[in-house]
């Protein structure tokens, strides 16, 4: 096993961490299946689960990544007292959390519909619901991660990491909305385009309404998006940003992990 | 000076700087660590004792100057510190592991090296280990960190205020630990801001003050300097000589 496999399952060892991740498994299991009982069909249930994963997986992430790196702080520096290399360690004290995140959202989202029978009609819709929440954790996960290594004070820290998430749900929204009314005499859609690419809860909520063929609830930068890229270049390239909203944290959260002092 | 002719230092520090925003914690700093022998560093609070530390360690990356542990360059390469066994002052372990899985986590970060359960015996903790480490007093925490310190038969033993938390009886264990190993070649380096701690076990002194080493020399020449028979009025002495 390399070092950073044994950190890995190291840190899933962590009981604490389990009954938590168990938690989030069944919170998603019992919100998915409650759906499925009240709306009937798997695409319904896919919808209505879409909105309650694009504001609450981010959230998780975040609090979650950050939370994580300030309390293992001084795990982190007995690790680098051993002879271990940084890079290592990083990679696997971030996929011990990213890694285990996302698969307790998978496995809560897919269990549901898989004893509903839910994939019969709506097979599709499902794995992109669980893809992109996936996603989302990992992308999420990965900021925290960031923020932490980038505030040394935990509360200032927390505070970024709220204020990140309200202005990725919330804030982002209300935003385009305001500049599509206060420009609307002039040509904005490529800016939009920008601005879309610029938020990965924006990324992924197009990515899965243009999928699931509803556009229509995609928002303004959806509608947007759609009429420039059509469906299918519109995901590969939402697709794309969104993967690099995966990478680019990640490798900015090692290069700090590297090179900063404990 | 009682050093072996030829016996090369453990740890060898020139020209160390670091610099925390405004204030210059280490102002080039040049030290011996003398190789098999018992070091203090010593200094009043903020003098830069643990940032010497961290750098030795390679968890603070010196602004400028030179480290070498067992002939090697401090550098990204973490392989040096294969040699080198750290109790931190707090002990680090994650909660929710047993000390069993603690110290199992660690010897599969270290690979396959030869062990030393030794102190788990002279601390009677054999039968914590099985416990939680949240639910551990924090004297069993420090023993554990003690523990782990000695676990991987180093040859640089880095011991920052051990005796911090432990009962006398538990001090004691430790200290008998220090001196056995030393007498089998084992070099310790320990900070302690209680000087009459240190008394019965160092050899050497290492004295830091804003950042620059006062003094670097054994004890007995210390005693020489001074006039004085004590560790505390000696280095006292030597603090106000400087003013």
């Amino acid at each position: 096993m390399t070092l950073t496999a044994r950190l890995f399952v190291g840190g899933l060892r962590d009981v604490g961490r389990r009954r938590w991740l168990l938690a989030y498994l069944l919170f998603y299991a019992v919100l998915t299946d409650t759906l499925f009982r009240f709306g009937g069909d798997g695409p319904r249930a896919v919808v209505s689960l879409t909105n309650v994963v694009l504001g609450l997986v981010p959230l998780v992430g975040l609090l979650f990544g950050t939370m994580y790196v300030y309390q293992s702080r001084e795990f982190i520096e007995m690790m680098l007292a051993q002879p271990v290399d940084r890079r290592s360690l990083f990679v696997g004290l971030y996929g011990g959390v990213a890694v285990p995140l996302a698969g307790s959202f998978m496995l809560g989202v897919g269990l549901p519909f898989f004893w509903n029978d839910g994939f019969a009609d709506g097979g599709r819709a499902i794995a992109l619901v669980v893809v992109s929440g996936a996603a989302l954790s990992v992308v999420f996960t990965g900021l925290g991660f960031l923020i932490a290594l980038r505030f040394e004070d935990r509360a200032s820290g927390l505070g970024v990491a709220i204020v990140s998430w309200l202005a990725a749900t919330v804030l982002y929204d209300g935003l385009v909305l305001l500049s599509v009314t206060l420009l609307q005499e002039y040509p904005i859609e490529h800016p939009l385009i920008g601005a879309m690419l610029i938020n990965p809860v924006d990324l992924a909520r197009v990515l899965l309404l243009l999928q699931l063929d509803m556009g229509a609830l995609a928002g303004y930068t959806g509608a947007v998006f759609e009429r420039f890229f059509g469906t299918a270049q519109g995901s590969v390239w939402s697709g794309a940003a969104l993967a690099a909203w995966a990478i680019v944290p990640f490798l900015a959260g090692m290069r700090r992990f590297a090179a900063r002092d404990f | 000076m009682t050093r072996m002719p030829g016996a090369r230092p453990a740890i060898e520090i020139a020209g160390l700087r670091k610099r925390f925003g405004r204030s210059l914690v280490l102002d080039g700093i040049d030290a011996s660590i003398a190789r098999g022998r018992v070091t203090a560093l010593v200094g009043p609070n903020a003098a830069g004792k643990s940032t010497l530390l961290k750098c030795l360690l390679g968890l603070v990356r010196p602004d400028a100057g030179t480290l070498t542990v067992d002939g090697v360059e401090v550098s990204g390469d973490p392989a040096y510190r294969r040699v080198i066994g750290y109790m931190p002052q707090r002990a680090p372990f994650p909660e929710n592991l047993t000390g069993h899985e603690v110290l199992g986590l660690l010897r599969q970060v270290r690979g396959d090296v030869p062990v030393d359960f030794e102190l788990i015996e002279r601390f009677g903790i054999a039968g914590e280990l099985a416990k939680r480490v949240a639910t551990l007093s924090g004297g069993t925490r420090q023993k554990l960190n003690a523990v782990a310190a000695y676990l991987f038969r180093p040859s640089i033993v880095i011991l920052d205020e051990p005796s911090a938390g432990l009962d006398p009886v538990a001090n004691r264990a430790l200290k008998r630990k220090i001196l056995q190993t030393r007498d089998a070649g084992v070099t310790h380096l320990i900070t302690s801001h209680v000087l009459s701690e240190v008394e019965e076990l160092a050899d050497e002194v290492l004295l830091l003050l804003d950042g620059r080493v006062h003094y670097n020399g054994s004890v007995n020449n210390l005693r020489d300097i001074t006039g004085e028979r004590h560790l505390e009025p000696a280095i006292g002495r030597l603090m106000e000589a400087r003013r």
